[in-house]
């Protein structure tokens, strides 16, 4: 297990930045992907954009834009039909078998 | 289908718990119904074209002639897909004889050439797909299409990765084998007059989804149409083929150009 997904157990979203290039490789790695410096670990911005979104069983889930190219898979709780670009907030995160992100809308 | 870990690509983490083809087929339908104004129906028209098709192969999983009805009233997977909107996936096998130039007369008379190929990787993860368009398979298909000094004009029959609906549609344009914003009027058109041209084994919605197997079958089915060897499939004076493959939820594609 490596320190992505410990630091998700613990309910922390972490990424890998370059130490060089400030660049957020991701996924996250030990090494830069652009200029193969190490990276150092740090908690991610919290409020991020609907990319696009769908609904299953009456919950909706979608693409998540958090910053520069960091983009996830997550629950999106809202009351409404969200939109795209709406802002969401990173509301739980956890680790069991596969990464967990549950996202809330942010009203406009 | 879940826990085989060629579908749901364990290394990809930036899925979370939507790992499953589903949810990358659902952002995709979504995506291109907001862009394009797709419908239902033209989504369910990809379905029962090459549930049609593959009535006519006999190593095909379907051999149901679904309506398009049938298909927009079939079990709701998502708000963005129904089941038959999806390849179903299942076991199978498929060969083929690679033999290099020097070799090849002594197997056959009427051997298939492969003039073009071009493979692309644009990321180990979906989230960084641009959802607009394939962009693994317009690299892929520029590549090929350079190789065998063809264009995409003269291709005369298809076989697309046709994992969910909408990634027809999709393909069709990121091949250049119709206009920008035609390829739901493109297909229907298919549809309605009879014509093959695109997935005349069924595709993988009718054919079924083999993973592994799948890509080799689509040559098999271009070679048999290049041959002239097609049977109830045939389609009439074909010269040039061509095949689409995507892995990892169209992260990655492969072109071939194939000619007899």
């Amino acid at each position: 297990m490596n320190r992505f997904e410990n630091e998700l157990k613990n309910g922390n979203f972490v990424v890998s930045e370059c130490v060089n290039c400030k660049q957020i490789v991701w996924p996250t790695s030990d090494f830069c992907n652009i200029c193969y410096n190490t990276t150092k670990w740090r908690n991610v911005n919290s409020i991020g954009i609907i990319i696009e979104f769908s609904k299953k069983n009456n919950s909706f889930f979608g693409l998540i834009e958090i910053e520069q190219n960091l983009r996830v898979m997550g629950k999106i709780n809202a009351n409404k039909i969200p939109e795209i670009n709406q802002k969401v907030e990173l509301k739980e995160c956890s680790f069991n078998k596969t990464p967990r992100f549950i996202f809330e809308v942010i009203p406009n | 289908m879940i826990g085989n870990p060629g579908q749901i690509l364990e290394w990809d983490q930036s899925r979370g718990e939507f790992n499953h083809p589903i949810y990358w087929g659902s952002m995709f339908t979504k995506a291109h119904k907001r862009k394009f104004n797709t419908t239902e129906e033209e989504l369910a028209i990809v379905s029962a074209k090459n549930h049609k098709q593959a009535m006519d192969n006999p190593n095909s999983y379907s051999h149901e002639p679904y309506t398009i009805s049938q298909i927009m009233n079939s079990k709701i997977i998502t708000d963005d897909l129904r089941i038959l909107d999806c390849s179903y996936p299942c076991s199978g096998s498929a060969s083929v004889l690679l033999v290099s130039e020097d070799m090849i007369k002594k197997f056959t008379d009427t051997p298939i050439w492969i003039s073009g190929i071009g493979q692309k990787t644009t990321s180990a993860s979906f989230t960084k797909n641009n959802l607009s368009n394939l962009s693994s398979t317009i690299s892929a298909s520029k590549d090929a299409y350079a190789m065998s000094n063809t264009s995409s004009a003269d291709i005369d029959v298809a076989e697309v990765h046709d994992a969910f609906s909408v990634c027809e549609l999709m393909a069709v344009e990121d091949l250049g084998l119709t206009a920008e914003s035609t390829s739901t009027e493109f297909i229907r058109n298919l549809f309605n007059t009879g014509d093959r041209k695109i997935n005349p084994r069924g595709g993988l919605i009718g054919s079924g989804h083999p993973l592994g197997a799948t890509g080799i079958s689509q040559i098999i089915e271009i070679t048999q149409q290049l041959q002239n060897n097609a049977e109830q499939r045939q389609i009439p004076n074909v010269k040039k083929g061509l095949v689409h493959n995507m892995s990892a939820a169209a992260t990655s594609s492969t072109v071939l150009i194939l000619e007899s």
